[in-house]
């Protein structure tokens, strides 16, 4: 069993506090992202975890035991690095066998040990080199195999695909995928891409400015997203943002206003909003649709063909502009008018302090389980 | 939570170390520092307050009384001849030396920063005076180079027609400054360079791109990059040349008269040649003095380069 | 000739010639090593003439004194270098890696005393080591050397213990490693080189000092500077022998500064410069 469990964790750096009271269960083999922009403090949580930062107030606890003053190495967890933090001086079999060195390990146990690890990730034919020898992504599975060959409760990444071109980062993405379902073991993975967050996670934490702001699988996050941070945080290209208002309220509806004047009927479950209230309404590219008939009108400024994808960046009346994701085939060209289309059921609506109004039909996606029996989303 | 963690700035705590990660014990700092502290505690401060506790007394270590004299050790130095001479004579080494060294030491570095055959060997001859003992230097300037007789230069000299320079004798001040600033030149040309060297190449790519010549490049570009280094070459070398010593020892023992004497020597003459305690270290004063005030200016420079 | 071309030949010849005058007095010394004595002397200066080994010979094996003094150059030199290095290194390790609010303060204060003018304290040092009975004793000049050079090696192994990266470090602390772990199985193989350059640059203001080693020794401690300097009334018949002296004597130290000289930066400006 590896769990990790966070109560209430602070931590400030001389005056100033950097991470403000997080609480979080991250349960036995799951594979947790921690994601957020720069500067939430997310590299921090990790550290904190990890043993390489004190703790300034709250517990952290793995597998129920309380580990604040506990030495990295005793929690039983090891670290993959941003920049691989390889030893430059020692070969890759030395990288790798050097915590076994450390234990006293026999060196015929370290080299089986090491070989085990090195075969899972392709890694004999590199055995020998020095780490200037190897090319960054090489450089990145030593680091992963070191990691591997302390057989720890709990794996931590740092952002460690940062430093990777975009090819490879698509490739190692499928890798960690892979690995963490062959090692079953629990991942906690920090990274500002959110691209990554989604393909990874079995659950993704967002934070921003030290505190948690949602908590929820990927489907969750991205069809129920709880606050105006994480709809726009989560989910590429950017969700589009409106300002509006309720003009009417019902029975689990609410009628807002659209850009050109016309009404749109979300249904809300029943709460107390009152007529007149500030909303943002929020819509993501891929749901808007060009209809001949659509509430809302505008024209096309800019027309970006992707091939598989076109994305369309429309100013509607009023001023605003609105992304439109559509498909490949689309005739739109540049200055076109072009007329829009809002799904009442996809659209969110965020109250003036941003958050979410809840929604009464629940996306089929969001609270299925991502992985099979092994796996361990809520 | 420890004492020491909770003083780590913001930012600092990457490279630290912490209670958790040390498994609850932390290396002993406070005692790896103490030697070092304690030592040069000791090393600046007692002989210091020694030497000012002596400039206040009447001690000559060929008598036998010893008293307490007030002022009168500063008054008798600064109505001497000798030291208004020696202050002005090292103002003048020090001036002169900072001059040659820095100005051909931009022009050294500039051209040492160009690609040409042979680079690596050209730098090491050029670099070599620098390494050499300032009494070997002394030796060969004095008896092989500068010597009326049996010198290089009163070959040369003799060889077109011209009276040899009895250095030593006419010129004294100028000899020694000529060796110092053979000595120092490598010095200022090695840290130019490293400046030089650390010029972006992208930035003389783009003012050769405006239509920069080597003239406009040199005094447009290279030198405003070059000021900083040149005020760091400056004061530290100032610092050392307000210590020259070795090679008046060696050469002129500070004459004829005092025509070569500087400050540094003439303490030594009072201190070891006249055994006048009292009056040396009132001479002392007057140079930690002088120091300081170069000392207060880099001190201010390197603050801003130090990083912790 | 292209127009580079030209011009890499011209800066050829114009930075060679310049760097053979710079060079000239160290040549010519050389020169005058492997002449005879009255060739050495002789006008007009002779650049043609038979070398011969006789000055080596007599300054090597016949004086004594010039061994003497040369032992104790490098008993100076390498002891107060390993002295400043075994006094210095945890010193550099805790500022470098435990830094506080005072750590700038400290270095600042340090390097400062190295800019206290030797001459300024010339005199209590002088009389304490007379009373101690250390003057002319070598050991009394070599704590001298190890306490001028202490802000120099502070400073430079700092400098260089700053450069290993601390995320090596903390690897090394998730892998298990303890303080004494880290320190001899990380940090000293990866700042061996630093470590080295600064060695080399103690070594060298070491041997080339020349105020202490004039004013506090005297036949038994004397090193090569002492040696030299004895020479300094001019005796014709000498020279030859003096330059083959002079010769031996800087030469360990132009090939160390050669060696060293981008990492002699770092120290001889105190890091103002990078």
């Amino acid at each position: 069993m590896a769990t990790v469990t966070l109560k209430d964790v602070r931590k400030k750096f001389g005056d100033v506090e950097i991470i403000k009271g997080v609480s979080l269960e991250v349960l036995d083999r799951e594979f947790v992202v921690f994601v957020g922009p720069s500067g939430c403090g997310k590299s921090t949580l990790l550290r904190l975890v990890a043993g390489l930062e004190e703790i300034t107030s709250g517990d952290v606890l793995i597998d129920g035991q309380r580990v604040n003053d506990v030495s990295p190495a005793a929690r039983g967890l090891a670290m993959v690095f941003q920049s691989y933090a390889l030893y430059p001086h020692m070969s890759v079999s030395e990288n790798m066998g050097f915590s076994l060195r450390l234990a006293r390990v026999p060196r015929e146990e370290r080299a089986k040990k090491v070989m085990a690890a090195a075969r899972i990730l392709q890694l004999e034919p590199l055995l020998e080199r020095k780490p200037r020898q190897l090319s960054g992504g090489q450089r990145q599975r030593v680091a992963i195999g070191r990691a591997i060959v302390r057989n720890p409760k709990v794996f931590l990444f740092d952002e460690p695909l940062s430093n990777l071109d975009a090819a490879l980062r698509v490739q190692m993405r499928v890798e960690l995928t892979r690995l963490h379902d062959a090692l079953q073991t629990t991942m906690i993975y920090v990274t500002h891409d959110q691209v990554e967050a989604m393909t990874l996670a079995d659950k993704i934490v967002v934070l921003q400015a030290g505190v948690i702001e949602q908590v929820g699988s990927p489907m969750e996050l991205f069809h129920h997203p709880d606050n105006l941070f994480v709809a726009g945080f989560i989910g590429s290209p950017k969700m589009n943002f409106l300002r509006t208002g309720a003009r009417n309220v019902g029975e689990g509806v609410a009628r807002v206003t659209l850009p050109g004047g016309s009404e749109l009927a979300v249904p809300i479950e029943q709460g107390a909003l009152r007529e007149g209230a500030p909303l943002t309404l929020g819509v993501r590219p891929e749901h808007i649709a060009l209809a001949a008939g659509g509430q809302v009108r505008g024209e096309v400024l800019v027309v970006e063909r992707l091939g598989a994808s076109t994305l369309l960046h429309v100013r509607v009346e009023g001023g605003d502009l609105l992304t439109v994701h559509t498909d490949g085939e689309c005739p739109v060209h540049m200055h076109d008018q072009v007329a829009l289309s809002l799904p009442p059921d996809r659209v969110h609506l965020f109250d003036e302090r941003g958050q979410a109004l809840a929604r009464p039909v629940r996306h089929p996606l969001a609270d299925a389980r991502v992985r099979g029996p092994a796996g361990g989303v809520a | 939570m420890s004492t020491e963690a909770s003083q780590v700035p913001a930012g600092t705590a990457r490279a630290g170390w912490n209670l958790a990660a040390s498994g609850g014990r932390m290396p002993p700092i406070r005692a790896m520092k103490l030697p070092s502290i304690v030592l040069l505690v000791a090393w600046s401060v007692i002989p210091l307050a020694m030497t000012l506790w002596f400039s206040f007394q009447h001690f000559n270590l060929l008598e036998a009384e010893r008293h307490f004299s007030g002022w009168e050790n500063y008054k008798y130095l600064l109505t001497d001849d000798a030291l208004a001479a020696a202050v002005v004579n090292t103002l003048e080494l020090v001036a002169w030396v900072l001059l040659i060294t820095v100005g051909l030491g931009t022009l050294l570095a500039v051209l040492f920063d160009q690609d040409f055959w042979g680079r690596g060997p050209a730098r090491v001859l050029m670099l070599a005076p620098f390494f050499v003992m300032p009494t070997v230097s002394a030796l060969i300037w004095k008896n092989l180079l500068m010597h009326p007789v049996n010198g290089l230069f009163g070959y040369l000299m003799q060889s077109v027609g011209l009276q040899p320079i009895d250095w030593f004798a006419d010129l004294p001040l100028t000899a020694i400054i000529i060796m110092v600033a053979w000595q120092w030149l490598p010095f200022a040309t090695l840290i130019l360079l490293t400046s030089v060297q650390a010029l972006d190449p992208e930035r003389k790519e783009a003012a050769r791109m405006d239509g920069a010549g080597p003239f406009s490049m040199f005094f447009f570009i290279i030198v405003p990059h070059l000021a900083r280094s040149i005020g760091v070459v400056i004061m530290i070398e100032m610092l050392f040349l307000l210590s020259i010593f070795a090679e008046i020892f060696v050469t002129t023992s500070g004459g004829p008269g005092n025509a070569s004497t500087n400050l540094p020597f003439l303490i030594y003459r009072y201190a070891l040649l006249d055994f006048d305690v009292g009056g040396a270290s009132a001479g002392g004063v007057l140079a930690i003095i002088l120091a300081n005030i170069v000392a207060i200016f880099l001190m201010r420079s390197l603050s801003k380069s130090i990083e912790t | 000739m292209n127009r580079t071309l030209r011009r890499k030949a011209i800066t050829t010849v114009v930075a060679w010639i310049v760097a053979l005058l710079i060079f000239f007095p160290i040549i010519w010394m050389l020169l005058a090593s492997f002449k005879t004595e009255i060739e050495a002397v002789a006008t007009p200066p002779r650049l043609i003439f038979t070398p011969t080994l006789e000055n080596y010979r007599d300054v090597a094996f016949g004086r004594a004194n010039y061994l003497h003094c040369a032992w104790n150059s490098i008993y100076l030199s390498v002891g107060s270098t390993v002295l400043a290095l075994l006094i210095a290194v945890p010193a550099s390790y805790a500022m470098a890696f435990f830094p506080t609010r005072k750590t700038k303060d400290l270095m600042l204060w340090m390097l400062s005393t190295k800019f206290m003018p030797a001459v300024g304290v010339l005199v209590p040092i002088y009389l304490i080591f007379r009373d101690t009975g250390l003057l002319d004793v070598a050991t009394g000049l070599l704590l001298v050397y190890t306490l001028v050079n202490l802000p120099i090696v502070v400073w430079m192994l700092y400098s260089f213990f700053k450069e290993v990266p601390p995320e090596i470090l903390e690897a090394g602390r998730m892998d298990g490693a303890h303080a004494r772990d880290e320190l001899l199985l990380l940090l000293l193989p990866l700042a061996l080189p630093g470590i080295a350059s600064t060695a080399l640059l103690s070594i060298i203001l070491s041997w080339n000092e020349a105020f202490w080693s004039l004013n506090l020794t005297g036949p038994t401690a004397a090193p090569l500077t002492y040696y030299i300097a004895s020479f300094s009334s001019p005796e014709g018949l000498f020279w030859a022998k003096l330059s083959a002296a002079s010769t031996l004597a800087i030469a360990p130290i132009v090939i160390f500064g050669w060696l060293s000289q981008r990492q002699l930066v770092r120290g001889l400006t105190f890091g103002a410069v990078k």
